[in-house]
């Protein structure tokens, strides 16, 4: 079984995708009026390289053993995650519309039971990291070539849980989990180094026994090649740093806390759509 | 640590009874695995560390992350114990039993040691009496507390088959094991210990012996007491407690654990919606004070004298 890259992006699939999916979050969060669009945008191109790029599944079996996992830690970026597995396929994209509704299946935080494709339950941060952690080590132990990610926000990084996985995942040289950080540099309320600073954050990855790689977390040629990349002769874990934007692809959301579960009236709407294209 | 015996019968430590079936289905299924925080010795684990080294994950006195890599291999095939301290694997890790294990459904079986007074003279914080009430309220996940060597090896050949996520609340203490012709462990049923008719003590784990020891006394005072072995808490068997209310019409209920919340807890809310009697909770009323097992048991009742008292109180109460 390979890990071959899925696209090259010459077709400017991913690209396509990940505004398809800027396009339906927005669509979601707009109707009802709840959501987390800043950090939806911020990790769209991530899920979007992931999914069409990179990632070993089948959408018609959701349950496959020798599957790529991946693991939402930030379960809040439900518009990102819906969006992302709607558009692999694992349930029809009619299903969007039913966001936060009564008895949805699109719970504001993501469910396993509800939905295929969603490999663990989220929402409360530092919970993703640890759980990716286990499927990792099932992998090792099985000696399975599977590979497993996960993404966390950068404001997430705060919780203790996720250095007691970064601390097993090193010492264990799990050489097939990669864990993604979307470096917006912004949490809910405020900058993450105002808040309580995590820089430098590639420096504590190495200490616990990572490799890290820093990058743009827009850009897709940079993604594909990180994430893409064979584990090779590498040792370790891979923590991959993800520049990114909050808000990304919307230029009043951009870089602005408020956008974190901030939601767009009519006229913010239109102007939205209007700038993904 | 041992615990007044109700009979001659020996007293044993049920993590043995827990090694040596783990051990015996590891052999059987490579899907079994164990998940530790540097609980290797205090969960007994040395032999299976020994025997299968691969499928023993210790990831250092991080419980939150024990729970979190528990759900990781059920996710990647494996059926996980996750075995730790009971007061850490309850308390450190309870938003990840509530949302990785809970909520996700995951099947994963958390198994607590050392469970209620068990660390005695170490106070509060090692103390695990609060996790019946805990884990109770996490509706998916079985609550077993096993009575005794027997039924702890039972309760884990159960575990490792049934398909979702069970706690197995195991103790130290060393405790008889029950004499009763024909045993057969159901989940969700109770196990009829002694027959009577003028009240039902309702015990589970290491209180089960301890009602036994009441009921003999009781009978010498012609007073007839039923006992069941409520080991699971959760689901309730409200059959047995339905006919206990109906056909005994006083209960007392016993546990090694909070006086609310628990099996206590338990039985009062269903009584309470149906068939209101009389209901005497045994139990521990908050964090202990310093002292040894004995003296707490002593202080707080939970002895066959104290039992059975409370027992003639549950009977006094009928009709009043």
């Amino acid at each position: 079984m390979t890990h071959a890259l899925k696209t090259d992006n010459s077709d400017g699939l991913i690209r396509q995708k990940a505004l398809w999916m800027r396009q339906q979050a927005l669509k979601m969060v707009y109707d009802k009026q709840l959501g987390h669009l800043g950090g939806d945008f911020s990790a769209i191109d991530v899920l979007a390289t992931l999914y069409f790029g990179v990632l070993r599944f089948d959408p018609e079996r959701p349950d496959w053993a020798d599957r790529d996992r991946f693991v939402m830690s930030k379960g809040h970026a439900t518009g990102a995650l819906y969006t992302a597995l709607a558009a692999a396929g694992y349930y029809p994209e009619a299903w969007l519309d039913t966001y936060m509704e009564h008895h949805s299946k699109l719970n504001g935080h993501p469910n396993r039971q509800y939905l295929p494709g969603v490999e663990t339950n989220t929402g409360p941060l530092g919970h993703g990291f640890p759980v990716a952690l286990g499927i990792a080590i099932a992998g090792q132990m099985a000696g399975a070539d599977y590979r497993t990610y996960v993404l966390t926000g950068d404001g997430e990084q705060q919780e203790g849980s996720n250095w007691e996985a970064a601390m097993t995942a090193g010492n264990r040289r799990l050489k097939n989990l990669t864990l993604i950080i979307d470096r917006n540099r912004l949490q809910q309320g405020a900058p993450t180094e105002e808040t309580n600073g995590l820089d430098p954050l590639d420096d504590k990855y190495r200490a616990f026994g990572w490799q890290v790689v820093e990058i743009e977390g827009h850009d897709y040629g940079q993604l594909l090649e990180t994430l893409g990349a064979p584990v090779g002769d590498r040792q370790k874990p891979l923590c991959v740093i993800a520049n990114t934007v909050k808000g990304k692809g919307v230029s009043f959301m951009e870089n602005q806390a408020k956008w974190h579960h901030g939601v767009p009236n009519a006229e913010q709407f239109a102007q939205a759509m209007k700038e993904l294209i | 640590m041992a615990v007044a015996a109700a009979t001659s019968a020996p007293l044993i430590d049920c993590r043995k009874a827990w090694a040596e079936t783990i051990e015996a289905l590891a052999a059987e299924d490579e899907r079994i695995v164990v998940v530790v925080n540097d609980s290797v010795g205090s969960s007994n684990l040395g032999g299976f560390q020994e025997k299968f080294p691969q499928r023993l994950v210790n990831v250092g006195i991080a419980e939150q992350t024990m729970v979190g890599v528990g759900a990781g291999l059920a996710n990647g095939g494996r059926i996980p114990f996750v075995s730790a301290a009971s007061c850490f694997l309850t308390a450190r890790a309870m938003e990840q039993l509530k949302a990785d294990i809970a909520y996700a459904g995951f099947n994963v079986k958390l198994v607590g040691q050392s469970s209620g007074i068990a660390y005695g003279e170490l106070g509060a914080t090692h103390h695990s009496i609060e996790d019946f009430a805990w884990l109770r309220a996490l509706g998916p996940i079985t609550v077993v507390a096993p009575c005794d060597a027997w039924e702890t090896a039972e309760a884990v050949k159960w575990a490792a088959i049934h398909e979702g996520p069970v706690y197995l609340r195991l103790s130290r203490m060393k405790v008889p094991t029950l004499d009763l012709p024909n045993r057969s462990f159901t989940p969700g049923k109770a196990e009829l210990q002694r027959a009577g008719s003028d009240v039902t003590i309702i015990a589970a784990g290491t209180m089960v012996h301890l009602a036994v020891e009441a009921a003999d006394m009781l009978a010498s005072e012609d007073l007839s007491a039923r006992v069941l072995n409520m080991h699971t808490i959760s689901p309730l068997d409200i059959d047995a407690v339905a006919k206990a209310a109906s056909e005994t019409g006083a209960i007392v209920t016993v546990e090694e654990a909070l006086d609310r919340g628990g099996l206590g807890g338990a039985v009062a809310e269903y009584t309470s919606a149906t068939q209101p009697v009389p209901v005497e909770r045994m139990g521990f009323p908050g964090f202990m004070p310093t002292g040894s097992i004995a003296s707490l048991f002593e202080e707080f009742s939970l002895t066959p004298r104290g039992i059975a008292d409370a027992a003639r109180v549950a009977i006094r109460r009928k009709g009043a």
